[in-house]
């Protein structure tokens, strides 16, 4: 039974060795790329059901106990965020392939796209400071491939400073477990929730920070998150879903379970809720002054990952559960309106909203589908954004603090704006010709299922509420986690 | 031979930082080798007793390296090693396709250097 909770890592990583030796045959290559993805959800939909009624699965990856082997713990936390992350994942994936002119571009992308979905996997289920590090660069290092796979010259340039960014972060972050590590003397989450206990409450801070900064600079908060609006757009659609839907809430997750179980805290933290404040409205005024979808909702995934900070700052079990449905949100609706603004560009060729004009006449498809989306980003009730932001305020409230709560609900209206302003620009207006363009059926319909996913998760809004606080309250009650992986003695 | 170690991690980290400033591509990848090697000094730092065998059994209680942080070193050594080829060839690509080798400007500081020329 516990071995299911190994195959979300081990089904893309067999599949990426697959889709190389059948490298001859691109439909073979499709075939497993999409198996594997598809076996993916269904295996992680099996976890999120199981490990909410019969509790946490733990792994003691080559039977050596916690805390001398690695441990893999599936626990509400990392089963409800591989749910939704395999559905992304899916999702993308059959709109990469159904793309125009794919034969020879997608050689060897399907191989770099398991590995990613393998590190990411590994990122949610590993119970080990060292093994995150590990699955960081495993989905970083297939990033950076996905980004520059047949770049020109000018994306190439483009790219280097994501690539430079996040070995930077990478060897701050190998430097922080090293110092955790001398302090300590282990890197098992479950052991330092203990140990951590003993460190002078100074050096202790001091690590916490640190490996704040170090996942904030992937998560994009403010002031680390300068790298991402140059480097996502440049890259093809389906890598920019992609990384805006789940590579920086990777990095939040990180901080939420780093934070949450090694340096608790009894009161919100207000250096916190500043960074969050900042990081919401910094990244609305920069999306305010675009002029290019892609680069409007480059700027949004600055200003949402705000929202997850100030739930998780609040240090509150409604606090953090918000944040969870937040990122869960966040996933979900940022992927598909960059599959939208990519479908755009597709059909009109760019995405300049200067330059495009009604396409809400000329693919109605596209607005349809871009209208849910983007009124969920900015809350608009009953889409999932406001099911999130409710959850956020209502956790601001409870803790009295009515600063950030305000500032949050500013930077939503701004988001609101700043959406009319795409609406506006791109779907409204006279077309300049009134022929009807032709959308790629499988890329609609990718893009369609994951906004119908949206969908579902604001009509299921209250169970996967209660999920989230029972995520949270795992996260946040003393001893709870440790009890997973230890055992009740440890 | 801990205060040797803490000396040269800072060296490198300081000498890497500064490497990591500068235009040209190639300087910026030793700068991140640098570094990388800085953060695995510190890891080789954090272990105790450093000149015993790695081996519990056969010494008395306590009195045995730490084997793991070199087994965590080992790891980061393979991975920096791994992603720096890469950037190397990112490198070279960038420099074969624009026949430069100094990273982009960006994008919105050209724009903001840019305003006053417009009329």
């Amino acid at each position: 039974m516990t071995t299911m909770a190994t195959l979300p890592i081990v089904i893309p990583l067999a599949a990426a060795a697959l889709t190389l030796i059948v490298q001859k045959s691109l439909r073979l290559e499709r075939i497993i790329g999409i198996g594997a993805s598809l076996a993916s959800v269904a295996v992680a939909i099996w976890l999120l059901v199981e490990v909410d009624t019969q509790g946490a699965i733990v792994v003691q990856v080559g039977g050596w106990a916690a805390p001398i082997g690695i441990s893999l713990v599936a626990d509400r936390l990392a089963v409800l965020l591989l749910a939704t992350s395999t559905i992304a994942l899916a999702a993308v994936l059959v709109y990469a392939v159904s793309q125009k002119s794919t034969d020879e571009d997608l050689r060897g992308f399907h191989a770099v796209y398991q590995m990613l979905a393998a590190g990411v996997a590994l990122a949610l289920l590993t119970g080990d400071l060292f093994t995150l590090f590990v699955a960081f660069e495993i989905m970083l290092t297939a990033s950076y491939v996905l980004l520059t796979h047949r770049a020109g010259g000018s994306e190439t340039r483009a790219t280097i400073s994501y690539v430079v960014i996040g070995l930077v972060a990478s060897g701050l972050l190998l430097t922080t477990i090293g110092l955790i590590y001398a302090v300590t003397g282990t890197v098992n989450i479950a052991d330092l929730t203990v140990k951590l206990d003993a460190v002078p409450p100074g050096v202790r801070a001091g690590l916490g920070w640190l490996l704040f900064m170090v996942f904030g600079i992937k998560a994009a908060i403010f002031p680390l998150f300068f790298w991402l609006p140059d480097s996502y757009p440049v890259a093809p659609t389906p890598v920019t879903a992609l990384f805006a839907g789940l590579l920086t809430k990777i990095g939040v997750y990180a901080i939420v379970r780093t934070q949450t179980l090694l340096f608790p805290s009894d009161e919100p933290v207000t250096l916190m809720l500043v960074i969050a404040g900042f990081t919401m409205i910094v990244g609305v005024l920069g999306a305010i002054a675009q002029k290019d979808i892609k680069r409007i909702l480059s700027f949004h995934i600055v200003s949402q990952i705000g929202y997850m900070i100030m739930g998780l700052g609040f240090f509150t079990v409604g606090g953090v559960a918000a944040a969870i449905v937040f990122i869960i949100h966040q996933i979900i609706v940022k992927a598909s309106l960059f599959l939208v603004g990519g479908l755009v560009e597709e059909t009109e060729g760019t995405g300049a909203i200067d330059a495009v004009d009604g396409v809400a006449r000329r693919s109605p498809i596209l607005a349809i589908l871009f209208l849910p989306a983007a009124l969920s980003l900015a809350g608009f009730p009953p889409f999932s954004g406001f099911v999130g932001k409710l959850a956020l305020v209502e956790a601001g409230f409870s803790a009295q603090s009515w600063a950030i709560v305000g500032i949050s609900l500013f930077a939503s209206v701004l988001t609101l704006f700043s959406m009319t302003k795409i609406w506006g620009g791109v779907f409204w207006g006279a077309p300049k010709n009134d022929t009807p363009s032709h959308v790629p059926r499988g890329m609609a319909y990718a893009t369609a299922s994951l906004v119908i996913v949206g969908i579902v998760i604001a009509l299921g809004a209250e169970p996967l509420i209660e999920y989230a606080e029972r995520a949270a309250t795992d996260l946040m009650a003393e001893g709870v986690y440790r009890g997973f992986v230890l055992g009740a003695g440890g | 031979m801990t205060v040797t170690l803490a000396l040269t991690a800072g060296v490198l980290f300081a000498t890497g930082t500064f490497l990591l400033l500068q235009k040209r591509l190639s300087r910026i990848i030793v700068g991140l080798g640098l570094i990388a090697h800085g953060a695995n000094l510190i890891i080789l730092g954090s272990g105790r007793r450093p000149g015993l065998p790695p081996v519990i059994e056969d010494s008395a209680a306590g009195a045995y390296s730490d084997p793991l942080e070199q087994a965590l070193v080992l790891t980061a050594i393979v991975i920096t090693f791994g992603v720096t080829a890469f950037l190397l060839a990112l490198a070279y690509r960038s420099w074969s396709e624009t026949g430069s080798d100094e990273v982009e400007d960006d994008t919105e500081d050209v724009r903001i250097a840019h305003k006053g020329d417009q009329p």
